[in-house]
């Protein structure tokens, strides 16, 4: 088609941190759209976007030469104002048409809700779409959001994530003539750095991938994915070892390379006597290698590189990636044996010197109330019958849980505190609980995160979490919006994980307000007031909502009729949303709860609760059989739900409170609750609000949202 | 567990060789070649060839290398790849050139690398100086995988906005150079034909380690802090106060010098381990208190109270 024309972008760029290539590709995509469908130049092909390090690029097969010329209908005064009793036009008609840049003759007559009013057409020329782009193009560089962007000839100048030094934009295979600084739009782009062809001169949008491909440049990520991948295996994969899975390593070396390439290289396999942990970090984190694992999932001694090139013919290339992991595991194993030279608790006092937080003091001092709060939780649990963690123990990795800190592997490979901690644990003789306890301390890291895998790392969990909880709302740390630098979210999450998967039997009011205690005898000037323990209630109990909606898949009007029903034993308070769950589709659960909140509705209603409730309800105040009937069944229901209750046999006192529900209907078909005798009208409420308390003690029906299940 | 010194058979350059080649380069490239600092610094941005020399609107090139001591990196002469002390090839361009990375990849060519058989990048890694009130972006460049120089578009020195833009190339030489030799240890590169690294450099990493981890008096380590930052805000001081002729001569270098000894300084108390996290923060923004006002009066004294000539 004629009026149409292909479309092609491309900002030429000096490397693009990976790490924000895909959004920014994702974004280049949405803006040009925007723009082209806002200019009414989309002739309704999609924009494809492209990326690699090195540029940033979008096709489109088909955009509007020229927009289609725009009519306008301009509303002037009304048809009385603007003719004369005898249709001549007034000066107010004349005056419109002027400034419409028309006659008073063009002018005509419209029907509006307002009546009659005189109308002009306008119709503004289509402008040119290479006009329109050239003015639009500049505004979409400056338009891609960024991280941090940086300057790079003057502050005045552009700001982009890295300096563009080339820019391609054709349409219709002519250029779109504009300037971003110094750089003058094109068709000339740029290919690999060292391969192909370094100057390209491009035609059209259709031969923009291949070209650049035939020089060593893969624009489009899927490719270079897919590349990758297969790569990785055919490497890799031989005699029972296999690249080990890792989807964000994969994601990084996708945005790192214009044209990726898997080499494989060696180790000294002495290396494999370090922890597999610290290995794979080395050439995960530092390297971005894949480590190769055998079936047993014990590493073997080799690694895969992805490379930015086609080959490696002389093995140069391979050797230069040993011989720098080489070095990095020697550095790795210097640590591991330096760090060792002494315990592990000899790096206690060493802790009085590390600030955890400012008003909070050292993490010695930190160390200090984790093990008093850990300690505490494990007696607690013991008690409730909870043996397999002993208190021993779960002082023990509280003590040392921190000492990793100070370590120079946990220095250098910040990411690995606690893991290296448990490992220097093990290797010095602890016992596995404590090791392990210390290893997984900082479990869970989200929402489908394992936790702890003993007990005793569980308490230690609780104890650390709760502690930065209390302690950073104490001093006003409390998290708002993005800002949460001590992660107070995921410890709240984790907190919570924990003792509904272990199904520990905690209080969580208690272990709050021991941690409050605690904290306040370890630092004087802090109080810790009944408000904060209120405000970590609630945002422990904001998290327990998210996590049972997003990863046990409950509703949230079943987890709010049971929270509220009492939030303090999470354990509990997940049977009782199970029991509400079960029995939410049988017939007579719903009805009930609208009838509940019903009930609440008219108790609000009745004014303070002092003016008409009465001790106990009186028998001789009833008039109707209905409000008999209720009374009754509701005695006979409440004895036998609370044996059920005590027994935690949610469902089945439920299902016994459901079987109310004619009674109930029955009640407000016969019975008028505001009785004009106000011992009758006292007696119907009282009964009202006992019917309420009784039977909400499992879950607040009037919570159920009727009709809207989620 | 001293590391063994071997005899190798050496290909690649001798370290000096390495040096003499990248001066050579930079130095046909219209770089002024400077000389080290002789005050002790952390790292080549402290040299006041690339502090000051950022600042302010005129051109400048200059190259140089810069021995810079980090007394926390020390590992007494044991590890193979640690230094207290390393060498810096540090050259500044202002402003960055447009063809700055082409440039830049032309130079590792100088060194016998040849391009197209090795796997070059450039990985994000922005660059920071706190006690510097300085920051820029730009990348790590990986030869096979080996940091060998931090490329950065320097944006803000001196907590002060630069304009127009510099670009600094940090190379690290001693990895380099055992990169080029195909050595795994530091101490067994090198440095001129006859003599290794370690010969030359392995009693000063012994000594050094030993003093900046267990010698250094804390005491008169923290009073010499003291001393040198009273003598800097002294100066600083001083210099609103000069009137128009006399602020040109006026010694804000010197100042600087000082505020260099407290970065150096605090490095020490660091290595030794006697301040905490808290106390660590207030110790840099001391010294970065400093060079923010050393940059402030530098550029007023340059080019508002007494400007020189251009080109003088």
């Amino acid at each position: 088609m004629k009026g149409t024309g292909d479309f092609l972008f491309e900002i030429g760029c000096e490397e693009i941190p990976a790490g924000m290539l895909s959004a920014a590709i994702r974004e280049l995509q949405v803006i040009l759209e925007k723009f082209i469908s806002a200019s009414n130049l989309s002739a309704g092909a999609a924009v494809i976007s492209y990326g690699s390090p090195r540029r940033l690029a979008a096709t489109c097969s088909s955009v509007l030469l020229r927009q289609s010329d725009e009519v306008r209908e301009i509303t002037g005064p009304p048809k009385n104002v603007a003719y004369d009793n005898v249709g001549r036009p007034t000066r107010a008609a004349e005056s419109f048409a002027e400034k419409q840049g028309l006659n008073v003759g063009q002018l005509y007559i419209v029907q509006t809700p307002r009546g009659e009013y005189v109308a002009a057409k306008i119709v503004s020329k289509g402008r040119p779409a290479d006009k329109i782009l050239a003015e639009v193009l500049p505004k979409t560089i400056a338009e891609i959001p960024w991280p941090r962007s940086m300057y790079w000839v003057g502050i005045r100048s552009v700001h982009f994530i890295r300096p563009i030094r080339w820019i391609v934009a054709l349409l219709g295979g002519r250029v779109i003539p504009f300037r971003i600084d110094e750089v003058v739009s094109g068709r000339r782009t740029y290919g690999h750095r060292f391969l192909g062809k370094s100057r390209i001169d491009l035609r059209n949008s259709a031969e923009y991938v291949d070209k650049l491909r035939r020089n060593f440049v893969l624009v489009r990520p899927e490719e270079r994915r897919r590349r990758i991948e297969s790569e990785l295996q055919s490497a890799g994969s031989k005699g029972g070892i296999k690249p080990r899975q890792d989807a964000s390593l994969l994601d990084q070396v996708v945005y790192l390379n214009e044209f990726p390439k898997v080499l494989r290289g060696e180790f000294d396999p002495a290396f494999l006597q370090l922890p597999k942990e610290i290995l794979i970090t080395v050439m995960r984190d530092h390297q971005k290698y894949f480590a190769l694992e055998r079936r047993d999932g014990t590493l073997a001694p080799g690694f895969l590189a992805v490379i930015n090139l086609n080959k490696d013919a002389a093995g140069i290339i391979r050797a230069g990636h040993e011989r720098v992991l080489r070095a990095r595991f020697a550095d790795a194993r210097f640590f591991w044996d330096s760090d060792l030279k002494c315990r592990l608790a000899d790096y206690l006092p060493k802790l009085n010197g590390v600030t955890f937080q400012e008003k909070l003091g050292s993490y010695g001092l930190k160390v200090e109330r984790v093990r008093s709060l850990a300690r505490w939780i494990a007696e607690q649990l013991f008690a409730e019958g909870v043996h397999e963690a002993s208190v021993g123990g779960v002082d023990r990795s509280a003590e040392l849980a921190k000492c990793d800190l100070v370590t120079d592997m946990v220095r250098e490979f910040p990411e690995l505190q606690g893991v290296v901690g448990g490992l220097y644990a093990k290797a010095q003789g602890e016992p596995e609980e404590v090791s392990w306890a210390v290893y997984d301390q900082y479990l869970p890291a989200g929402l489908d995160d394992h936790i702890p895998r003993n007990l005793t790392g569980c308490v230690l969990a609780l104890a650390d979490k709760m502690d930065s909880l209390v302690g950073c709302f104490s001093v006003g740390l409390i998290p708002t919006g993005s800002s949460d630098p001590f992660a107070l979210r995921r410890s709240a999450l984790g907190i919570v994980k924990i003792i509904i998967e272990k199904r520990l039997p905690l209080s969580l009011s208690g272990a709050i307000s021991r941690a409050s205690s605690i904290l306040q005898a370890s630092q004087k000037g802090i109080t810790s007031d009944a408000r904060t323990e209120i405000l970590v209630t609630d945002f422990l109990l904001e998290r327990a909502r998210y996590a049972l909606r997003e990863r046990w898949g409950f509703a949230y009007d079943e987890i709010n009729a049971a929270l509220a029903a009492g939030p303090d034993d999470l354990v509990d308070a997940m049977q009782r949303i199970e029991a509400v769950r079960a029995i939410r589709k049988t017939k007579d659960f719903e009805p009930l709860a609208v009838s509940f909140k019903r009930i609440r509705k008219i108790l609000e209603k009745a004014g303070p609760v002092a003016e008409w409730r009465l001790p106990s309800v009186h028998v001789e105040f009833f008039s109707e059989p209905a409000e008999k009937d209720l009374y009754a069944a509701a005695a006979t229901v409440a004895k036998r739900a609370e044996e059920d209750k005590r027994a935690r046999r949610y469902k089945e006192a439920l299902e016994r409170i459901a079987g109310l529900r004619p009674k109930v209907d029955a009640f407000f078909d016969g019975v008028m609750v505001m009785a004009e005798n106000s011992d009758v009208r006292k007696n119907r409420l009282t009964l009202l609000s006992e019917l309420l308390g009784q039977f909400s003690t499992i879950a607040d029906f009037s919570e159920i949202v009727v009709g809207d299940h989620s | 567990m001293r590391s063994k010194v071997q005899p190798e058979v050496f290909h690649g350059l001798p370290f000096q060789d390495l040096v003499l080649n990248l001066e050579r380069f930079w130095s046909d490239r219209d770089c002024v070649l400077q000389q080290p600092y002789d005050v002790e610094v952390g790292a080549g941005t402290m040299h006041p060839e690339t502090f000051l020399r950022v600042l302010g609107p005129d051109p400048y090139r200059v190259a140089y290398v810069q021995p810079s001591r980090r007394p926390a990196d020390g590992r007494y002469g044991e590890n193979p790849n640690r230094l207290f002390k390393h060498h810096q090839m540090q050259v500044i361009l202002k402003p960055a050139p447009a063809d700055v990375q082409n440039v830049y990849l032309e130079s590792l060519t100088s060194l016998g690398i040849d391009l197209p058989t090795h796997d070059i990048r450039f990985e994000e890694d922005n660059w920071e100086s706190p006690t510097l009130g300085a920051w820029g972006v730009g990348w790590q460049v990986l030869l096979d995988g080996l940091e060998i120089t931090q490329f950065t578009y320097f944006q803000q020195c001196g907590g002060v906005d630069l304009d127009p833009v510099s670009v600094e190339l940090t190379y690290g030489l001693d990895r380099i150079a055992a990169y080029l030799q195909g050595v795994d240890n530091v101490y067994a590169v090198r440095w001129t034909k006859r003599l290794n690294y370690g010969a030359i450099r392995l009693a000063e990493e012994e000594q050094f380690s030993t003093y900046n981890f267990e010698r250094a008096d804390p005491q008169i380590t923290r009073k010499l802090f003291e001393l040198h930052e009273r003598e800097a805000i002294h100066l600083l001081d001083g210099y609103a106060k000069q009137s128009a002729a006399a602020k040109r001569r006026y010694p804000i270098m010197a100042a600087y010098d000082q505020c260099l000894k407290c970065s150096h300084l605090f490095n020490l108390l660091d290595s030794r381990g006697v301040i905490s996290t808290t106390e660590r923060a207030q110790l840099m923004a001391r010294v970065r208190q400093l060079a923010c006002r050393v940059a402030e009066d530098y550029l007023d004294q340059r080019y508002s109270a007494a400007p020189h000539e251009v080109g003088r």
